[in-house]
């Protein structure tokens, strides 16, 4: 069986489920070590046993920035245990810590992997060109090898495993390399987190305006539904980057996914494109977000946001 | 303050991007664009840069074709450039990329190094964190507000919930959101300017870099199309087609 060390971390007190993906998917493919970042508790490592993690380190960097000296700690244990795998997500901390863990030792990294095999050789699967092509790659390398998995691409399941036990990591000083974190600020959000919600009502241009993304806001309400947008509005400073879906934002399944004046790039497709139903409205019939849908209405988002929004509240009488 | 900002020159992704059929690597023809993501990082230096009569220097590698894009980087405001342009270097992964940069940037001198978070057209997401990592400085990583004083930075850093508020002693590399700053247009003196702006051009070996290839992709096919949906123009009453699919998946 091979060595396979998931890298995992904590938010609001439990693992991301991000983290309990990969070990969902790192069970299939050998013996799960977990490497867990955050303050750490007995409730925390039970949910990492309980989706197959058979031993866990675990990492606390207190108010340090986490990259530099988990990376370097990190290192120390690949080298002494060399590990034929390690699974990281594509987020913010983990492509810290991989990369420079990565230089640090030298290893190779293939990033946003959609699915990952040992096969003699470490072989990953990745979506290009908005998820139009996959293509296969492989490291001719029979050491540690990192991957970087994107969010979403293997469901979480439980194994109902024991509590494993956690090793605390000692962390070095890494003298220049060293960042501090002083301030910690958490944007307001109102109904359900983007990732996890089952109906998202998503904004680009064509709402023409960023009074236009009130409508999608007013939709979303409806719906109990999480509100997204695309890369474009978001460096236009119409909504925030938490909001972002696509390549360099969230990847979101949602059962519903319904695309406000979106015309559908590339960078946008690969992090909506597998919801399970996708409505899309448009003024260009020639826009791309139409041949992933499955309801597309050529028309006026600010003729049709109304009218839908205007339906939907007399149901629920809000 | 010496700033290095990493710099690439992508194909224009407004055309649809093609592959080399036996490699599966990016055709890159001799007309390629600064990389959006890069203007960002360009304009931070450069306002970083200009806040204390500092220099910006542009690091770059890929094919350099007709430096459309580094010279639009110069026009910018950029002082001078120095691209990586190798044969030998097409397929690098993220690793080999890192390091040509590290040196590249360790040859020049820096106080700070600004990268994008990652490129248009690789998207690896690692090679600032790598580059960090060779020269041994901290990384600061998805920015989206930079202040430098004292001999010290300090950045917005996204997270998922927010923002913290992270900071280091210089030298550090800063990776920048789009949307850190506004870039700036390039104007006609600029663009006149930049034509004479120096532009070194370096190989591997240059450097003490023996370029490998250890990652190679095997096959690219096609991904199983979604089937197709329904397509209808509104007539004023397309609202209540959403509603009809929403009742039938049961969201509502």
């Amino acid at each position: 069986m091979a060595d396979v060390w998931v890298f995992c971390q904590e938010a609001d007190g439990a693992p991301t489920s991000l983290g309990l993906e990969l070990l969902t998917k790192a069970r299939e493919l050998g013996t799960v070590t977990a490497l867990y970042l955050g303050a750490g508790s007995d409730g925390a490592f039970a949910t990492l046993g309980e989706y197959g993690a058979t031993a866990v380190y675990h990492f606390d960097p207190g108010d340090e920035l986490a990259s530099g000296p988990v990376a370097a700690a990190l290192a120390d244990l690949v080298q002494s245990h060399r590990p034929r795998l390690l699974l990281f997500g594509q987020a913010y901390d983990d492509r810290d810590v991989a990369g420079r863990l990565a230089a640090r030792l030298g290893l190779s990294v293939l990033s946003n992997a959609v699915d990952v095999a040992i096969d003699g050789a470490v072989t990953t699967r990745h979506e290009i060109f908005g998820g139009s092509q996959i293509a296969t790659a492989t490291v001719e390398d029979d050491g540690p090898v990192v991957v970087l998995v994107r969010p979403k691409s293997f469901p979480a399941e439980p194994v109902g495993g024991g509590t494993p036990t956690a090793t605390p990591v000692d962390l070095p000083d890494v003298g220049a390399a060293a960042a501090r974190v002083t301030g910690s600020h958490v944007e307001e959000r109102e109904g359900p987190q983007l990732e996890d919600a089952a109906v998202v009502v998503a904004g680009g241009r064509g709402l023409g305006s960023p009074d236009g993304f009130e409508l999608v806001e007013r939709v979303a309400k409806a719906l109990g539904a999480a509100t997204g947008a695309t890369r474009a509005i978001v460096d236009a400073g119409w909504v925030p980057y938490a909001k972002q879906v696509g390549q360099t934002g969230k990847t979101v399944k949602p059962d519903v996914y319904i695309a406000c004046g979106i015309s559908g790039a590339m960078q946008h497709l690969v992090g909506m494109k597998d919801s399970k139903t996708i409505i899309a409205i448009n003024k260009d019939p020639e826009a791309p977000i139409f041949s992933v849908a499955d309801l597309g209405i050529v028309g006026d988002v600010h003729k049709v946001l109304p009218k839908l929004a205007e339906a939907l509240e007399a149901r629920t009488g809000s | 303050m010496q700033v290095v900002v990493c710099a690439k020159q992508i194909p224009d992704p407004a055309n649809p991007y093609e592959l080399e059929p036996d490699t599966h690597w990016l055709v890159r023809p001799a007309e390629q664009i600064l990389d959006d993501t890069d203007r960002y990082g360009v304009e931070m230096g450069l306002q970083l840069a200009q806040a204390d009569e500092g220099t910006v220097t542009l690091v770059s590698m890929g094919p350099a074709g007709n430096m459309q894009g580094i010279r639009q980087a110069l026009a910018m405001g950029a002082d001078k450039a120095v691209i990586v342009d190798d044969p030998a270097l097409r397929g690098s992964d993220a690793l080999t990329t890192a390091r040509v940069l590290a040196k590249a940037i360790e040859r020049e001198g820096f106080d700070l190094v600004i990268a994008g978070t990652e490129s248009t057209d690789g998207y690896s997401g690692v090679v600032p964190q790598m580059v960090a990592e060779l020269l041994g400085v901290p990384a600061l990583t998805y920015a989206t507000a930079v202040t430098v004083g004292d001999g010290s930075v300090t950045i917005h850093r996204q997270t998922a919930a927010g923002y913290d508020i992270v900071e280091a002693a210089l030298p550090a590399v800063v990776s920048v959101t789009a949307g850190v700053v506004e870039p700036r247009y390039p104007t006609f003196k600029g663009i006149m300017e930049a034509k004479k702006k120096p532009v070194d051009t370096l190989t591997a070996a240059d450097l003490g870099i023996e370029p490998s290839l250890v990652q190679k992709v095997v096959s690219v096919e096609p991904a199983p199309e979604r089937q197709a949906g329904e397509i209808v123009e509104d007539d004023g009453d397309a609202h209540l087609k959403i509603v009809e699919l929403l009742e039938k998946v049961k969201v509502i």
